[in-house]
């Protein structure tokens, strides 16, 4: 089961997570050759701040900021906590 | 004091991070009918996210949440913790719903040590119209907020150029603003298009009184100024009459060709704490 946040539009993106084994993060990003370490951190961070792990992170950023990027992540995981 | 104030649906990035950057008094960020049922979750971690980190804000803050007895009130108001928040706008408010919110904000204040939060009402049904009076009263209360499309939608009536299906409305809101020295203020105009519409809508509005108009649009925002801003002539002639009043020290004189009294002076006095407020001056 996947749990989805965000959208494609502009200045968004769109977060899709899923439980796994292990904790991986996945970006693509249209700035991703300049900001791909803040928005891995970015990332990071949220799971760390809402204490997540064993999960697929899959980012599709169309050119959010830090406190989008942060938000839509968090939506994610409180949608998939609702479920499970 | 307001001329302008810019709906921004809460769960859209790209206005969120230019808020800061449109030419109006304030914003109000939307939480209710600008934003999906799916989306709620979404649209208020974005605005509390925003609000607790960027570096920037727009110069007011107000928040429309949804409604009093729905679903999403509670981690609506949650907003108020950012401690961003000037005014908390009230979406088909009525005297009971007031009653409500007054109780959960007392909670939520005295929870989280927070200073008294001030309202706005939108009237947008005949009840609420009807109770403008007793709204206006309410101590949160600061101002309120026609709106019209709902209203003309439960009065099967339709909304014309010419406005004259809300001269009532209208009038009811500015008496009830008036009467307790809060702000009225007027629906949008819901056309982004039509300029000259717009022109003649704020004109409507301001005839009858109101003091400043919502906006669905950054490019309605200069029209709404260029009507609810003191012209620089009107702001030439408080200079004058304030000028005799303070260096002359009279309270009763000649100006222009015309008499001078006690609300006159008054009046003078307002547009140009209005002119200064809005960097006019």
């Amino acid at each position: 089961m996947m749990w989805k946040a965000g959208s494609l539009e502009s200045n968004d993106c769109l977060v899709t997570i899923k439980k796994s084994s292990q904790t991986t993060i996945t970006i693509d990003s249209i700035v991703g050759h300049l900001f791909y370490d803040q928005i891995y951190q970015a990332i990071e961070e949220t799971l760390q701040e809402e204490n997540v792990d064993q999960v697929d992170v899959l980012v599709r950023d169309k050119g959010a900021l830090d406190y989008t990027i942060r938000a839509r992540v968090r939506v994610a995981i409180k949608r998939m906590r609702k479920d499970v | 004091m307001f001329r302008s104030l810019l709906f921004i649906p809460a769960n859209n990035p790209s206005m969120l991070q230019n808020a800061d950057i449109f030419l109006c008094d304030g914003v109000i960020f939307d939480l209710e009918d600008a934003v999906g049922l799916d989306e709620k979750d979404n649209a208020r971690d974005l605005l509390n996210t925003y609000l607790t980190t960027s570096p920037s804000f727009p110069k007011t803050i107000l928040v429309r949440v949804n409604g009093v007895f729905s679903d999403f009130i509670d981690e609506d108001l949650i907003v108020l913790n950012t401690g961003k928040i000037d005014y908390i706008v009230v979406p088909k408010a009525d005297i009971d719903a007031l009653f409500i919110l007054d109780y959960k904000l007392r909670r939520l204040e005295d929870k989280y040590h927070l200073n008294s939060t001030k309202l706005i009402c939108l009237l947008e049904d005949s009840t609420g119209i009807n109770q403008a009076n007793e709204i206006a009263m309410h101590p949160r209360v600061e101002g309120l907020l026609l709106g019209a499309e709902d209203l003309t939608k439960e009065l099967e009536i339709e909304r014309t150029t010419e406005g004259q299906e809300l001269i009532f409305p209208r009038s009811k809101v500015v008496y009830a603003c008036q009467s307790q020295g809060i702000l009225s203020i007027d629906t949008p105009y819901t056309d982004i298009n039509d300029v000259e519409g717009l022109s003649f809508d704020c004109q409507q509005a301001k005839k009858l009184g109101m003091k400043a108009k919502t906006a669905i649009h950054p490019s309605q925002i200069d029209r709404i100024h260029q009507v609810f801003s003191p012209t620089k002539e009107v702001i030439e002639w408080a200079k004058g009459v304030v000028s005799i009043v303070e260096n002359e020290h009279k309270t009763l004189f000649q100006f222009q060709g015309k008499m001078i009294d006690k609300p006159v002076i008054e009046r003078a006095m307002k547009i140009l704490e209005k002119a200064k407020l809005f960097d006019l001056l």
